[in-house]
């Protein structure tokens, strides 16, 4: 029984797998046949898939899919025999027709049912069109037949009459050219011997085999290493064959991870059709280097940013058919794709023709955002302008559009590339059109690397992350490294590079020693250089990525992890997370000034400081409001056990509390009545950590000042920075991430 | 039902034998820094990458005098792969299912949290481990992760 039910799925996931395929291989049939460039063999070909769809899907009793199948088999038949001329209309209709196909497909891929969409309008449509009823029904091509109200059963009484009898003819006298369809197990559109060349084969099994490729590559370096020089000839010999056998099944095994960028692309003709009836624009579409292969990793990650880009071009870039023959352009518009290889990159150019990217309306749009000021603006390159559209919030339409035009477009597509270790970069030429250039690496698997020492581990720096390395001499550090606030920077020809101590973010004990040198990396992330200090820099080296454990999986300071040669394993930095953690407090700092005041930012260089001043016993606490998430009061009755630990239940979760008087060991001003009482009201300070919320308990909440301050700082004192004076009074300053540990 | 037993100071746990990859020797550990405490490193196992779960810091234990003698379960939760650090390994052992009573309610909660029951065997306790209860912690010790700004202004 369990043993039958496995095999049903099995082949319910092939017939789903190859269904979409064959859809997709049906739509580029019926794009090819609206254009008027087909072949003899257009319209049998897409007739086929349905054939095989409808002959598959059958047989494992899918009922729905095979009676919406018929339908438009058909009319493809009439259509093939030429029997029935196409028109637009009837274009529409099939792509709609293969998007319900595909859209049951995918239902049944996740939840082994057909779905509950309702096709009656749809099949009725094309039956409509079988019968020479063109025209009556279409005076909408957009309409959305998902949207429509349930049909009178009988829209869909003629369906099932048909089904029943259509299912063994396909399965007895199906055509000559097909006489797979019965089989789904084997069947495929027969595309002459490639199903025969071919197998599918499960990603996770190829993942296997590169792991066990890369375990190979190390037991291999180390018999080569140990093999000395006096070593049996016969023996070096055999070690050298294990040596270059190793390295081959490494390239083949990558090469069978790879697959060309058309896979991507085949989608783009069809949303490019779509986005134009719709927006009234005439695109040709020109692609070039199809087959340029890629890890099927990073085609799945370009192909959201991939499309927005395409989309932002035809809404925005593409003008009108009348507003080009107006410029004296030629009314269809051109958009082209071309992917190639250089330099161990794939480079993809995304250009069209259209009006270009208005520079003025950007910085316009740019300064009325608040993202630069008059200032900043006026000393600003041409291309620094235009790498302002990949700021969050700057979108050069005029108004929003179903397709684009929020703003929130062009720097998701930058973050999603460059958590792919890629770039983009955009050349933008008013009134001739835009190119955008997206480069990424051809695979994510194994990635060169920087090897960096720090504390008693080594970490792996993503080299496309990678600007420059600088070594700073023992005596010329203090000389080098200045101060802005407690911020350290270092002068690089000229320009001020914040740095970022690598010890310090991941809170590791271990510091320079004075009299060496200092490493800096400098590291590039969203447009943003900054140096990390690390203690020593290793060496570059090709790594294996590995993804980490969901347990640390809320780490955004990791990309995963990797294995060195000497087996032990090596943690792999994610560049920008790491820059967003070194920034966190600055841009908490910055917004809530913002909040609060509605003024411009603080400079870096400005030392006022916003501190929430509270009581605990006879002492005054100060805490930066830039770590504060909310303040509350609660009764004291409503504080939980977990452990030894103090918890309350905070927004639907689990929240620590400390109780400040008691972790710094100052008495609190409670009596024991008092402190009995489940009534009473607690004052909590709510701080927002890295990853969690820690609340802390004091007596009372003074006031919140914003001052000038001088920290002495204080030594012995566990959870208190030092000291200040605030208010004329010496206020305590709380260190909450050292406090966050002594809770933990 | 089957269980692999291993020890923690003096009290026996168990967890199901068929959840139970294998047992390995004390790994060269990378420590992970920012990770949760429990997380003692992570360790490479014929190159697939695990992470390593201190069971005596879950369990609020002292630490052992010499931790290079632990050994690590390498169990499945969840299709991954974690090993649990323990001070030494067990017997398999055959568990009748009349001899199961539920977690006493006197259990401190940190253990209380991990254990789904107690196993009654001749002259000791057997406390059996529910393996995804243990790579849960983060939910007990991380809430709320704040939404970071993504001020970005040049």
């Amino acid at each position: 029984m369990a043993i039958k039910e496995e095999l049903q799925k099995q082949l319910i996931d092939e017939l789903v797998v190859e269904s979409l395929e064959g859809l997709d291989a049906f739509d580029h049939e019926i794009l090819v046949l609206e254009t008027g460039e087909q072949t003899a063999d257009t319209w049998n070909n897409a007739f086929r898939i349905i054939h095989t769809i409808k002959g598959s899907s059958g047989c494992v009793g899918f009922g729905k899919v095979e009676s919406v199948a018929h339908v438009g088999e058909s009319l493809l038949a009439v259509l093939r025999d030429g029997s029935l001329t196409p028109d637009s209309n009837t274009f529409s209709s099939l792509l709609r027709y293969s998007d319900a196909l595909r859209e049951m497909m995918r239902s049944i891929g996740q939840d082994g049912v057909e779905g509950s969409a309702d096709h009656s309008q749809l099949v009725s449509d094309i039956q409509a069109l079988h019968s020479g009823l063109t025209g009556a029904k279409h005076g909408n091509p957009a309409f959305g037949f998902f949207d429509e109200e349930p049909k009178a059963p009988e829209a869909l009484s003629d369906t099932p009459m048909d089904a029943p009898t259509a299912a063994p003819l396909a399965a007895t006298t199906a055509d000559k050219e097909d006489t797979n369809a019965s089989h789904p197990a084997g069947s495929q559109a027969p595309k002459g011997s490639i199903s025969d060349s071919a197998i599918r084969v499960d990603v996770s099994q190829i993942d296997r085999l590169m792991n066990l490729v890369g375990e190979l590559v190390l037991a291999r370096n180390q018999i080569v290493q140990s093999t000395g020089q006096d070593a049996d000839p016969a023996h070096v010999a055999a070690v050298q064959r294990v040596n270059l056998i190793t390295s081959e099944l490494q390239q083949s095994v990558m090469k069978t991870r790879m697959q060309p960028i058309g896979n991507v692309w085949s989608k783009f003709p069809r949303i490019i059709r779509d986005l134009c009836h719709e927006l009234g624009k005439d695109v040709a579409l020109v692609m070039e280097g199809n087959e340029t292969e890629l890890d099927r990793t990073i085609i799945e990650a370009i192909k959201d940013p991939m499309t927005h880009i395409i989309r932002n071009s035809i809404d925005h870039g593409i003008e009108h058919p009348e507003q080009r023959v107006a410029d004296g352009k030629p009314a269809q518009g051109r958009l082209s794709l071309r992917a190639f290889h250089e330099g161990g990159q794939v480079n993809i150019e995304i250009s069209d023709d259209g009006h270009g990217i208005d520079v003025g309306r950007v910085l316009q749009k740019a300064i009325q955002r608040g993202v630069v000021t008059q200032e900043q603006a006026a000393r600003m390159s041409q291309r620094e302008m235009l790498a302002l559209v990949f700021l969050p919030g700057v979108s050069t339409a005029d108004e929003v559009t179903n397709v684009s035009g929020r703003g929130v477009g062009m720097d998701v597509v930058r973050t999603n590339i460059e958590k792919i270790g890629g770039n983009v970069d955009l050349h933008s030429e008013q009134g001739k059109g835009t190119t955008i250039r997206i480069k990424i690496p051809l695979t994510l698997a194994i990635i060169p690397a920087l090897v960096v020492t720090c504390g008693d581990d080594r970490y792996a720096i993503p080299a496309a992350s990678l600007v420059e390395l600088v070594r700073i001499e023992g005596d010329q550090v203090d000389k080098s490294v200045e101060h802005i606030h407690d911020a350290p920077v270092y002068r690089l020809r000229g320009n001020l590079l914040p740095l970022v101590h690598l010890a310090k973010e991941l809170e590791l004990t271990a510091l320079r020693h004075e009299e060496e040198a200092m490493f800096l990396v400098v590291l590039q992330a969203e447009g943003r250089q900054f140096g990390l200090v690390v203690d020593g820099i290793n060496d570059t080296e090709e790594i294996v990525v590995k993804p980490l454990g969901k347990e640390m999986k809320g780490l955004s300071v990791y990309a995963g992890a990797t294995i060195m040669g000497d087996g032990k394993v090596a943690l792999i930095l994610d560049v920008l997370g790491l820059a967003r953690r070194a920034m966190l407090l600055d841009e908490g700092s910055r917004q809530s000034a913002k909040d609060r005041d509605g003024i411009k930012a603080p400079d870096a260089d400005n030392e006022t400081r916003s501190l929430l001043v509270a009581r605990v016993g006879a002492n005054r606490i100060a805490i930066p409001v830039s770590c504060i998430a909310r303040l509350e009061e609660i009764p004291a009755g409503k504080i939980e056990h977990a452990g030894k630990l103090e918890v309350i239940q905070y927004r639907g979760r689990i929240m620590t509390v400390v109780r400040l008087a008691s972790v710094l060991g100052i008495p609190d001003g409670a009596s024991p009545a008092e402190s009995a009482d489940s009534e009473r009201l607690l004052a909590l300070v709510v701080c927002a950590l890295e990853t969690s919320n820690l609340g802390v308990i004091v007596d009372a909440i003074e006031d919140i000042v914003e001052e000038r301050i001088q920290i002495e700082i204080r030594e012995g004192q566990r959870g208190i920075l030092g000291s200040a004076v605030v208010q004329q009074r010496v206020t305590d300053l709380l260190d909450i991430k050292e406090l966050a540990r002594m809770a933990a | 039902m089957q269980f692999c037993t291993f020890y923690l100071g003096k009290d026996l746990f168990g967890v199901a034998v068929l959840d139970v990859q294998e047992v390995v020797r004390q790994q060269e550990i990378t420590h992970v820094p920012l990770a949760p405490g429990v997380v003692r490193g992570l360790i490479n196992l014929r190159g697939n990458i695990v992470s390593t779960i201190d069971m005596r810091r879950l369990l609020k234990m002292p630490p052992l005098d010499d931790e290079s003698q632990s050994i690590n379960v390498i169990t499945r939760v969840a299709g991954a792969l974690v090993s649990l650090l323990v001070d030494h390994i067990g017997d398999v052992i055959e568990a009748p299912d009349d001899r199961f009573e539920p977690v006493p309610s006197t259990l401190g909660s940190e253990v209380k949290h991990i254990i789904t029951r107690v196993c009654k065997l001749p002259g000791n306790l057997l406390m059996i481990l529910n393996p995804e209860r243990i790579v849960e912690f983060d939910r007990v010790n991380l809430p709320v992760p704040i939404e970071l700004h993504k001020d970005r202004a040049a």
